[in-house]
Order: C-alpha cells, then sequence, then structure tokens
C-alpha cells in the first residue's frame, strides 16, 4: 500500500505562493458576465414597470404615480430577467458585489438622482 | 408530447402488482401523489433496465387508506411515510412506521388540499 | 447489554447536512439508526401553483445549491417533452456542457468533504482548491458560482462562443492534469483505505432492492446510469458507466473518482460536436399533461414529475431527488457499523438533504 501519497503535495504548497488573496487589499476582478448586482440608471426610466411584472420574486416595485423605483434586496435573485425585459436599457446587470445598506428597500426617484444598489467604497 | 403510459390499478390489488413487479426484477423509483379535488391519485414508479413501467391508483378523500408496499419494496417505507406526514393518508401494514413525525413540520398535511387553481387577473 | 441513544445532528461539526439521527448504541457499534427530515422543508411543491411556469425554473434551480444545474435542466427538459418544444441542437450540447462541469464541482466537492469526514484537512484544501477553478470557469460563462442560471424552457439562457469554448478546453485540460494527484490519494493512500475499506457494505442485491440510485448502486456492481436515458445530447456521446464491485465506502468513492474523469471526457465531446445554431427557441402556450422526466444528477437519478392542466400554473411539480432514494440504503448501511464511521457512511451517500426535502 501506498504512504503519505499527499506528502509530494504539501510539500510543494510551502514553497508556492499562498491559494488564499489578501481582501480587502487584493480585489478579485469579475468576470463579463458575474451577476453581481442591478443597476438602475433612473435617467433613463420611462416608468412602464415592464421590469416589476417580469420579477419572478417582486423584488420590483414600481410607483408612478409617485415617481420612485425600489428594489427589495434580500428578494432579488440576480436572475437578470429585468435587465433583459427593460426597452431603456436602464437596467444592467454589473460585476461588482452591492455594498452595505441599512434598509431592507431602497427607493430611487426617477428623474431625479441616486441609485438603488449601493457601490462599494473604494479600498 | 411523448405518452407516458400510467397503468390504473385498484386499491384492493395494489400490494399483490407489486409483488409481482418484485419477482420480475424491476425496482422502485419513486411514488407520486398529487391532491385533486375528491380523490388523492398516487402513482408507483417501477424501472426495469431504463423501461420504466406507472401504476397509478386513485384514493378517495374519505377514506384515504393505501395498502403498504413495504413488503416487497422495503424502501417505500420512506416514500409512505411521506403520504403520511404531508398528504395525510394512512399507509396499512406499514413496516417502518414514524406515525407522522418523518418530517418535523409546523401543520399538520400541509399538502392535503388541492391546489386553488389560477385567480383571476386583479 | 444495554443500549443508549446518541442524537446525531443536525447540526455536528462533522455533517454537512442537516439531517436527524437517533443512533441506537451498544458499547460503540451502532445497532440500528432512525432518520429523521424536515429541518429545511421550504414546500417548493406548492409554489408551482402560483408561479407561472415559465419563472419556476428559478425556484428549480435553487432547490439545492451543489445540484442546481441539472435540477433546471431537469425541469426544462419536463416543461418542454409536455409542450412537445423542440430544442436547438446547439443548447442539447451546451447544456450537457455545463452538467457535466456541475458534476465535476460537485464531485470534488464531496470528495473534500469526505477527507475532513474521516480527518484529512489537507486533502480536503487541496480538493476545494481546484474546485474553485472549476468555478472560475462556470461563473466566465453563467455568471454564477453555483447557481449556475443556465437553463430557461425552451433552450439556454446565453451562448458560449467557440473561442470560448476552445479557451475553456485548453483550462479544463490543465485543471484535469491537476486533478490526478488529489485522486491519487483517495484511491492508493493506505491511510484512506484503512478508513473505508470495509465500511458500510452493501451487496449488489441488496442496493438494488432496496432502491439505491448513483454511485451508492453503482459501487455495488449494478451498472445503471440516468444518462443512458438519451436525453439531451448524452445518446450521441461516448462513455460507460463506471462500475466497482466491493459495495463499501471506498468503492463508492473510486465511482465517483473515475466520474470526474469521465465528465472531463464528455465536456471535450459535448465542446467538439456542437453544432452552430441558435441556442433557444420561443415558446408559447400552456402546459397540459403529464411526464415524468428522468435525469443522472451527482448523486444519482432525480424524477420530476409535472403535470398541467391548460393554466400558466402548473397543477403539480413534484421532484423526487436521489438522497430521498439514498435513505433507505442509509439506514442498512448503518446497522453494524462502529460509531466513529457514521460521518463516514452519512457521507458516502453524498447528502443533499435540501434537495430531498424541498
Amino acid at each position: 500500500m501506498a504512504h503519505l501519497k499527499l506528502f509530494g503535495t504539501i510539500f510543494g504548497s510551502t514553497f508556492k505562493k499562498p491559494a488564499t488573496r489578501l481582501y480587502p487589499f487584493e480585489k478579485r476582478e469579475a468576470f463579463a458576465h458575474t451577476r453581481g448586482m442591478i443597476k438602475f440608471e433612473n435617467a433613463k426610466c420611462n416608468s412602464c414597470s415592464l421590469c416589476q411584472l417580469k420579477c419572478p420574486t417582486g423584488a420590483i416595485k414600481v410607483d408612478r404615480m409617485a415617481k420612485t423605483w425600489a428594489l427589495d434586496r434580500l428578494k432579488c435573485i440576480l436572475c437578470g430577467a429585468c435587465v433583459l425585459a427593460c426597452n431603456k436599457a436602464a437596467l444592467s446587470m454589473v460585476g461588482e458585489y452591492a455594498g452595505l445598506q441599512v434598509d431592507k428597500t431602497v427607493v430611487v426617484e426617477i428623474a431625479t438622482g441616486g441609485t438603488a444598489t449601493p457601490e462599494k467604497p473604494a479600498a | 408530447m411523448e405518452q407516458v403510459e400510467i397503468g390504473v390499478v385498484e386499491r384492493g390489488e395494489l400490494a399483490a402488482k407489486a409483488a409481482e413487479m418484485a419477482r420480475s426484477g424491476a425496482r422502485l423509483v419513486a411514488v407520486t401523489c398529487t391532491s385533486l379535488t375528491d380523490a388523492f391519485e398516487v402513482t408507483y414508479t417501477f424501472d426495469k433496465e431504463y423501461k420504466p413501467t406507472h401504476l397509478r391508483v386513485m384514493v378517495p378523500r374519505t377514506d384515504a387508506t393505501i395498502p403498504s408496499i413495504t413488503q416487497s419494496y422495503f424502501c417505500a417505507f420512506a416514500y409512505e411515510n411521506e403520504l403520511q406526514d404531508l398528504f395525510g393518508m394512512k399507509a396499512d401494514g406499514l413496516v417502518l412506521d414514524f406515525k407522522g413525525n418523518f418530517y418535523r413540520k409546523a401543520a399538520n398535511s400541509p399538502f392535503a388540499e388541492p391546489p386553488a387553481g389560477p385567480k383571476k387577473a386583479a | 447489554m444495554a443500549r443508549t441513544i446518541i442524537p446525531f445532528g443536525p447540526q455536528h461539526p462533522v455533517l454537512p447536512e442537516p439531517i436527524h439521527l437517533d443512533l441506537v448504541l451498544e458499547d460503540e457499534k451502532v445497532v440500528e439508526a432512525i432518520p429523521s427530515i424536515g429541518f429545511i422543508h421550504r414546500g417548493l411543491e406548492r409554489l408551482a401553483e402560483k408561479k407561472d411556469f415559465q419563472d419556476m425554473v428559478y425556484v428549480a434551480e435553487r432547490i439545492c445549491g451543489i445540484c442546481s444545474a441539472i435540477h433546471g435542466h431537469a425541469y426544462s427538459e419536463g416543461v418542454e417533452c409536455l409542450m412537445g418544444v423542440q430544442v436547438p441542437r446547439r443548447a442539447q450540447y451546451l447544456r450537457v456542457f455545463l452538467g457535466e462541469l456541475s458534476r465535476i464541482h460537485s464531485h470534488l466537492l464531496w470528495l473534500g468533504l469526505f477527507a475532513d469526514s474521516f480527518g484529512f484537512e489537507a486533502l480536503f484544501m487541496n480538493a476545494w482548491r481546484l474546485r474553485e477553478r472549476i468555478l472560475d470557469v462556470v461563473e466566465e460563462t453563467t455568471g454564477g458560482r453555483v447557481i449556475f442560471g443556465a437553463c430557461k424552457v425552451g433552450g439556454i439562457r446565453r451562448d458560449i462562443s467557440a473561442d470560448t469554448l476552445k479557451r475553456i478546453i485548453v483550462e479544463l485540460k490543465d485543471i484535469e492534469a491537476k486533478c490526478r494527484p488529489i485522486t491519487a490519494v483517495f484511491d492508493t493512500d493506505s491511510s484512506v483505505r484503512r478508513r473505508l475499506e470495509g465500511v458500510g457494505v452493501l451487496s449488489a442485491a441488496e442496493a438494488y432492492s432496496l432502491g439505491a440510485v448513483g454511485p451508492v448502486l453503482r459501487g455495488s456492481g449494478v451498472a445503471w446510469d440516468g444518462r443512458k436515458l438519451g436525453y439531451a445530447a448524452y445518446s450521441e456521446l461516448e462513455w460507460t458507466p463506471q462500475i466497482e464491485q466491493g459495495g463499501d465506502c471506498w468503492a463508492r468513492c473510486k465511482v465517483r473518482v473515475k466520474e470526474i474523469y469521465d465528465s472531463f471526457s464528455l465536456c471535450y465531446q459535448s465542446a467538439e460536436k456542437a453544432p452552430e445554431g441558435p441556442v433557444d427557441v420561443k415558446v408559447t402556450g400552456f402546459p397540459k399533461g403529464e411526464y415524468f422526466a428522468r435525469l443522472e444528477q451527482p448523486r444519482g437519478e432525480v424524477v420530476y414529475y409535472l403535470k398541467g392542466n391548460g393554466t400558466k400554473f402548473l397543477e403539480r411539480f413534484r421532484v423526487r431527488t436521489p438522497t430521498f432514494a439514498n435513505v433507505a440504503p442509509l439506514v442498512k448501511m448503518l446497522q453494524g457499523c462502529n460509531l466513529p464511521d457514521v460521518p463516514v457512511i452519512v457521507l458516502t451517500i453524498d447528502p443533499c438533504i435540501s434537495c430531498t426535502e424541498r
């Protein structure tokens, strides 16, 4: 029977660079299609609410009267159905993961400003 | 659409049919139950050399008991305990009976009522 | 001799899945084991009555994190056969490609957890380090690391270009070469063999009659592989189901190791043979009728029963996952084993309790 078969790999690991990344000093590059977070560009939105219709979990709420667009991040499963549905390209899927926010839902006013998912602070 | 052949079996002959399938060398694949308005539709799927055989038993809601096939297929105890726990049916002659405790759940028989059907658009 | 009952699970350092077992012990030998599940029962089957059948594919994928790709594939396959939708050939080949990548990642994950269950942490970490590279390939093509989000009713959501496929094949060949020293440890190392040989023996007849599926069945010598049913593009690819005769934990481990290399070969074949063309087709109408879809997940055969009644909600959506079918062989294998072998045996059926309880 063979003994200590993993010894070669373990011994080699002593001299190679570590397999882990020193986050937050080294950040990982996202791939082109990574589903990180939904980015909403309020200037392009025309409140057609197709995104609300297509969302499978009901995470998006569009209020035409009050002119707001809200995303409940705890319900969002990052499937991208809203991105495909939007005719105005106001929604896009970005590779970075979203930063912290205290409220479950952030309400954005359409045509005045702000983002629904906060960007991560730069290191 | 590919046709699925489902043989209908009376409740009384189920145990005999299961023994016959066991003798022919088939293995039990799955037991599926659907709640209909006035009955439970229980389908037993067997497989032999990649060919499936489906047997269906209709169980009326008023008398929701089903004879157990654990004598021929011991592994059916998991499926029949699931029928007891989630649908509120009773399996007669179950070899390993958990008496409703196989699944830890908050409510009794959560799957027993039939689906409500599509709501009219609000 | 007095018997003690030890409750094992659902929270236990070595148990990766929330299953509860009441172990009845005499001294250090387990006399019988009584399973109990239900800790993560989410009632996903009833959700089909409230969600559009096309949106249910998202729910089906999220039944389990490890076997997610094939759940999505099985659901899409079931609805497509129910409605008579013909999926383009390129989509079939790419589904096979992604499914086999998912199988490699699942088996590498299992190899790591298995090594952890008998205390070999270095092997666990090395197996998972390789798995990270597979997940990078998946993230590059589909966008998600474990929840692929690749299949939809009618095809796949995003195409993979021929150049990307070529580059991925080169990467996969490198990963396969790095896999060899790790899997050689499982196959030949003496300390691994001493923990696994002769533990949890299941004869071929017992495995078959108890309804075992997947590597549990193949490790006992029965050559049954759901991919031979010929769904997707499997009827046009070449491989043979891997079997071992031992019927013990070591045999099941060797079966999974061989399946990893089979999956690499299937990935290369499907990437080469994928024809040009569209990757999805428009789906109109509603499902009506019933259909049983059977696919091979990394853990065994999964059965999807779909019943439609002509509306956009399915009347019944039922999933019989492989771990559910392996509960009976697990109870049989635990009888007569030693207490320290219990985690090894529980892990050898590759439990995935979130699948079992949906």
